[in-house]
């Protein structure tokens, strides 16, 4: 699913540089991502997803050699192939939990939303516990009841790989141990790769592999 | 679709500010407009009645204020004449003295004291009840009655001149017999009395009890608790009688209808004197000169306002993007789950273009209220 070669990518201006040797993640892989505070987890995830062009080195996510694809069609790639799944849920304030769901519909290059991903949507939201709160907005939902929104969004377009950076860094140890199951449960169901950076050691024995991304990166 | 979906939810989401920004927004579009439609009416109107309004006598002073005080029945006071004056006019031969005594309001429309010549020379119709004929009547114009919600067989009461002269004019009570056919004009706004009711509401006029009471030896003795009648009713109608000589009873002004131009200028010339303490204006021409200088007010007004509305639409411009700054945070989402510049731009674009047709469709509907209801606002104007 990803194979990333000699990886290099450094931000305008200097400072921060990161270098990946190998990495290499296999379709339907679960895969967490450790390793201290700043040395370039999300930005890792950013190059996965296309958000960031590598400045050197070969990288190729479910097929897609992004690095020559230009900006719109590493957009395109984003919304059809990427869910994201963010510590802080990202839900729109002003849509309620079900159009938050649809998002990626509103928003996304080359997704058209239709009936059959309206109930999709419903059915992602019946399977994650949230069908009751579909028509509540983001402020009066709970912590988790977010983040099981904002997992039905990263899953609603059926992605192939879904990127996850923190996704439960700000829920308690019962409910974060849930949402891990519920992400990993539709995961299964839908055949996609998990990569999710987290702190959260104790988690750590779910995932198929885990890369301490001291020993990843090279310093710059 | 998708961008106005969103940028419409975010409108009701963040309903205050929009509905904040429809309002200013439609301010901006509607007030020169307004400004505009009820500008053109008034002139219309200012200019339209005056031209069939001959000739004004008044007292020497303002022309202005005498003749919009006797023209349009607004708040303009000018100094009263008497009845000398009007008869003055009949004397001459030359021309049809109306006589006009608007120094009174009802519910905040002006009682205005004439003769039935007055109808004639204005073609006022009776629509509803009948023309007034005794004391103490009155017909409505058409804005009065409708917004009093008054009709013959009702009645108004004339308010005190000054609410804390408790010795001043009693009120009177004025029973209505009709209500006059609407016309777009200031009549519209007034309610109209026989002159001598105007007489009696200023005290010059009155009706009371007996004062004397015949004692057993014939002796007659005043009464020193004299009750003046506050309604006129046939029972009482012949104890009213007016007290002093009848050519020092106040007029505000009187309207002159000359027979013909020659007369009218001979007319002209007797009040040309400055020693004169009455003038006789023409009100074509005092309007004339009036609407020039709203005119040149309103240019000025005009450059007021487009600078106003150039610092609103800077506000409503840093308000839309203070507010597109706290929406950071979503437009990173967006942007990571595919969206393009192209897209955030169209969302920014249809929320600036909901309010602007929200601005546009409520300016629309406030600058056809206006137009709709432009006779009875400048009818309003004129009158303040």
């Amino acid at each position: 699913m990803i194979a990333a070669r000699d990886l290099s990518f450094a931000y305008p201006g200097g400072g921060f540089a990161l270098k990946v040797p190998a990495l290499d993640v296999a379709p339907s892989e679960r895969v967490g991502v450790i390793g201290p505070s700043g040395t370039g987890k999300t930005t890792l995830l950013n190059l996965v997803a296309g958000m960031v062009r590598a400045d050197a080195g070969a990288l190729t996510v479910a097929g897609s050699d992004l690095a020559t694809l230009d900006d719109a069609a590493r957009r395109r790639f984003r919304a059809t192939h990427v869910g994201f799944i963010f510590q802080n849920f990202a839900l729109v304030d002003y849509l309620n939990a079900y159009e938050n769901i649809l998002y990626p519909y509103r928003v996304g290059l080359g997704l058209r939303l239709d009936a059959q991903v309206r109930d999709r949507a419903r059915a992602l939201a019946e399977a994650c516990g949230i069908a009751h709160r579909l028509k509540s907005h983001p402020a009066a939902l709970s912590g988790g009841e977010q983040q099981r929104v904002a997992i039905c969004r990263a899953l609603v377009t059926r992605p192939k790989l879904i990127l996850a950076d923190e996704a439960t860094g700000n829920l308690d140890p019962e409910t974060k141990e849930a949402i891990l199951d519920l992400l990993f449960d539709r995961a299964s169901d839908m055949q996609a790769t998990v990569l999710a950076v987290t702190h959260d050691h104790d988690l750590l024995p779910r995932f198929d592999r885990v890369i301490d991304f001291a020993t990843l990166r090279q310093p710059a | 679709m998708n961008a106005l979906f969103l940028a419409f939810a975010h409108l009701r989401w963040t309903w205050a500010r929009s509905l904040l920004l429809v309002v200013v927004g439609a301010l901006i579009l509607s007030v020169p407009l307004v400004t505009q439609v009820l500008l053109r009416g008034s002139e219309e109107a200012l200019t339209r009645r005056a031209e069939v309004t001959p000739l004004v006598l008044g007292a020497r002073g303002s022309q202005l204020d005498l003749v919009m005080s006797a023209v349009y029945f607004s708040q303009d006071r000018a100094q009263p004449v008497t009845r000398a004056a009007e008869d003055a006019v009949w004397d001459s031969g030359l021309a049809l003295p109306i006589p006009l005594h608007t120094a009174f309001q009802t519910n905040g429309a002006r009682i205005v004291g004439t003769s039935l010549d007055y109808f004639d020379f204005r073609g006022l119709q009776v629509a509803e009840g009948r023309q007034m004929a005794l004391l103490g009547e009155a017909v409505l114009g058409a804005q009065v009655a409708d917004r009093l919600g008054l009709g013959p067989g009702d009645t108004v009461v004339s308010s005190p001149e000054n609410l804390f002269d408790l010795d001043g004019v009693y009120p009177l009570e004025l029973k209505i017999t009709g209500v006059l056919a609407a016309t777009g004009t200031p009549d519209d706004e007034a309610v109209f009395t026989d002159v001598k009711t105007t007489w009696i509401i200023a005290g010059i006029g009155h009706g009371h009890d007996d004062v004397v009471t015949p004692d057993d030896a014939g002796n007659v003795t005043a009464n020193a608790a004299i009750t003046q009648f506050q309604r006129i009713t046939p029972e009482n109608i012949d104890s009213f009688h007016f007290h002093g000589a009848a050519s020092d009873y106040p007029l505000s002004a009187v309207l002159v209808a000359p027979y013909d131009t020659r007369s009218g200028t001979i007319l002209r010339g007797r009040y040309l004197d400055p020693e004169n303490p009455l003038q006789m204006t023409v009100p074509a021409e005092v309007v004339a000169g009036l609407v020039d200088r709203i005119f040149r007010i309103a240019a000025l007004l005009d450059a007021v306002t487009l600078v106003i509305g150039i610092a609103a639409l800077g506000a409503i411009g840093l308000s839309l993007f203070l507010a597109w700054s706290l929406r950071a945070p979503e437009i990173e989402t967006a942007r990571r789950l595919g969206a393009g510049r192209f897209m955030i731009l169209r969302l920014a674009f249809a929320e600036i273009a909901l309010l602007l047709i929200l601005s546009a469709g409520l300016a629309t509907g406030l600058v056809t209220v206006v137009t709709m209801n432009g006779d009875s606002l400048v009818a309003w104007i004129l009158a303040l």
